[in-house]
């Protein structure tokens, strides 16, 4: 009992000697909760029939509708799979594309070349979605489009990118690898310059050549960092960044190009089936969740880097 | 280090040349047709520099009012949505480098349990309605405040400064809040300026939260009429429309209102680039 007093008094003294800290705190630990907590709060409405009069609260309980609502629409499979397909395809070409190129530039020995290429290929990573999906279309224009262009001088016909399904995810994955691989290599590159000189230069006295030299202590330096990225980038598989599929997609590509999150867009904020779109993204969520959960799993269990 | 040049060295060379020019050359092409006369762009003559050089476009582009209208609303939104965001950053960032604070550890779980759980679209929409958000600038600064990610590398800096620093200050009287500002923050411009410019970038690029905040067209901001002119397929149609005495060279005109909008960044972009590496460094330690 006298214990337990005590504890709380230095509680509340901890408070005390605390509070310009904690003051300085509040805006943050507000915005959080307002912000990222009132909408996990808001999750609810894909149990309920959300009504814009009735409120949150005041709207009927359904259970699970919206769900098997959502797994019998013919629209699920190809949402799921679109969305499924195009993360993975950027997973597969966006997560060695940096690695190789830190590597590369990690082998330039001229200082001037070396910062001009970091330079330059960092540079597209700040030009907006709007823009990089304007430059997509208009690169690819069948009519005097430059690709277009270039195509017709080699002799080939021309190519009606944008209309064509089967072109829609090259585009986007090739427009991600434009914009992000130069920065993304930022990281593998702080990575490797913590490797120490002198490992390489006794590998060089023992005769290994520098193929060797990668493999066998470059390779094995970054590994490290290249397993947390994979761990988020597989988390992340489903979360495509809504903003670039959504502006470059017509109408004539949605049998690809409709994903979870522009589906969510649509029935949701265009349609106003705020209860059904809100239980398409939380069962997304809840993929997403498992996806990283595993993926951190197994790196434990293979060789015991972990996020957490 | 003092190898001989190999077969390698200039492959790789040849690799990177490559890639500069896979990410140089979109915008060299654009800016040369967006100063040149239709004729030579139709008949694809121009794909390096300008043939038959003329400012028209810029012209069109400036007197059509959208694209003033929405850089003069994006400069608000900048200017205001960066001074608030790095304030509360700064302010949230040093008592949560603080490892001894009361309720340290809890806020920190919630914040970075954000990075992982979030309530999604339409909810996160709702909030910004119930608040009577949509339709006005507060929606283009509250609902993204903080970026959890800036707020790890604000952090994380803070962690890296010494220790009797701040004790010596103490001694000398001063309060948490004295030293933040006092001995913290003067020492600390180089991850104010990362974090600044990562908030600034991302509200000029940003398009899917005024899509789904703002509704009247005089607050919007320049990437949402950016889409409604370079995205809205064929606004002019075909052939060469005139407007006033002006002709509306299609490609020329698009190309134009890219390059005015993406200008004040390729402007910065070299003298700053330092800063952004930085806060990238810094944000990828584990704190």
């Amino acid at each position: 009992m006298r214990h337990e007093i005590l504890n709380k008094k230095s509680w509340i003294a901890r408070v005390r000697q605390d509070r310009y800290l904690l003051l300085l705190v509040l805006p943050c630990v507000l915005y959080y909760l307002i912000f990222k907590y009132g909408p996990m709060l808001g999750i609810v409405i894909a149990f309920k029939d959300y009504n814009l009069h009735r409120g949150i609260w005041d709207s009927p309980w359904v259970g699970f509708k919206w769900f098997n609502h959502f797994m019998n629409s013919r629209d699920f499979w190809p949402v799921l799979k679109n969305t499924f397909v195009l993360g993975f395809m950027k997973l597969l070409f966006g997560f060695p594309a940096p690695i190789i190129l830190a590597l590369l530039i990690n082998e330039v020995r001229h200082a001037f070349f070396r910062r001009f290429v970091q330079t330059v290929s960092y540079l597209p990573h700040f030009i907006s979605n709007v823009i990089v999906a304007g430059i997509m279309t208009m690169f690819l224009s069948p009519r005097n489009g430059i690709i277009n262009e270039l195509i017709s001088f080699l002799g080939f016909d021309r190519i009606n990118f944008l209309v064509e399904e089967s072109w829609f995810r090259s585009i986007y994955v090739s427009s991600e690898i434009w914009q992000h691989l130069g920065w993304s290599t930022i990281i593998y590159l702080a990575a490797l310059s913590t490797i120490d000189i002198q490992q390489y230069e006794a590998a060089r006295l023992d005769g290994a050549n520098r193929w060797q030299t990668t493999w066998n202590i470059t390779m094995p330096g970054i590994a490290p960092t290249a397993l947390i990225i994979l761990i988020l980038d597989i988390g992340k598989v489903l979360e495509i960044g809504f903003e670039k599929v959504y502006l470059l997609a017509t109408p004539a590509v949605y049998s690809k190009a409709d994903i979870i999150s522009t589906y969510v867009y649509r029935v949701g904020l265009s349609e106003g089936k705020y209860s059904y779109a809100t239980a398409i993204d939380l069962f997304t969520g809840m993929i997403s969740i498992i996806f990283i959960i595993s993926a951190n799993w197994a790196s434990r269990r293979i060789n015991g880097n972990s996020l957490w | 280090m003092n190898r001989k040049a190999t077969w390698f060295d200039y492959v790789n060379v040849l690799i990177l040349m490559l890639v500069v020019v896979i990410c140089l050359y979109p915008f060299i092409y654009m800016i040369a047709v967006s100063m040149s006369g239709g004729g030579p762009i139709s008949q694809g003559k121009v794909w390096l520099y300008p043939v038959d050089f003329n400012l028209d476009m810029y012209r069109y582009v400036f007197e059509d009012g959208r694209i003033l209208t929405g850089y003069k609303n994006t400069l608000i939104y900048v200017a205001l949505g960066t001074a608030c965001s790095l304030l509360v950053t700064v302010l949230g960032a040093y008592p949560l480098s603080k490892k001894q604070m009361v309720f340290q550890k809890p806020i920190m779980l919630m914040i970075v349990l954000t990075m992982f759980i979030n309530g999604g679209m339409i909810p996160t929409f709702l909030v910004v309605r119930g608040l009577g958000l949509l339709d006005s600038i507060w929606a283009m600064v509250l609902p993204g405040l903080i970026s959890t990610w800036n707020l790890i590398i604000m952090r994380t800096f803070f962690l890296g400064i010494p220790k009797e620093l701040e004790e010596s200050a103490k001694v000398d009287g001063l309060s948490d809040i004295g030293i933040l500002f006092k001995i913290v923050l003067p020492i600390s411009q180089a991850v104010i300026a990362s974090v600044g410019l990562f908030y600034a970038v991302g509200i000029w690029n940003g398009f899917m939260s005024p899509l789904l905040y703002l509704r009247s067209e005089e607050l919007y901001p320049l990437q949402l009429f950016l889409r409604n002119i370079v995205l809205s397929s064929e606004m002019t149609g075909s052939g060469a429309p005139v407007s006033g005495n002006i002709v509306v060279v299609e490609p020329a005109m698009k190309y134009a209102a890219i390059i005015i909008s993406t200008l004040p960044i390729l402007c910065v972009y070299p003298f700053l680039q330092k800063y952004f590496v930085k806060g990238v460094t810094l944000g990828s330690v584990k704190g």
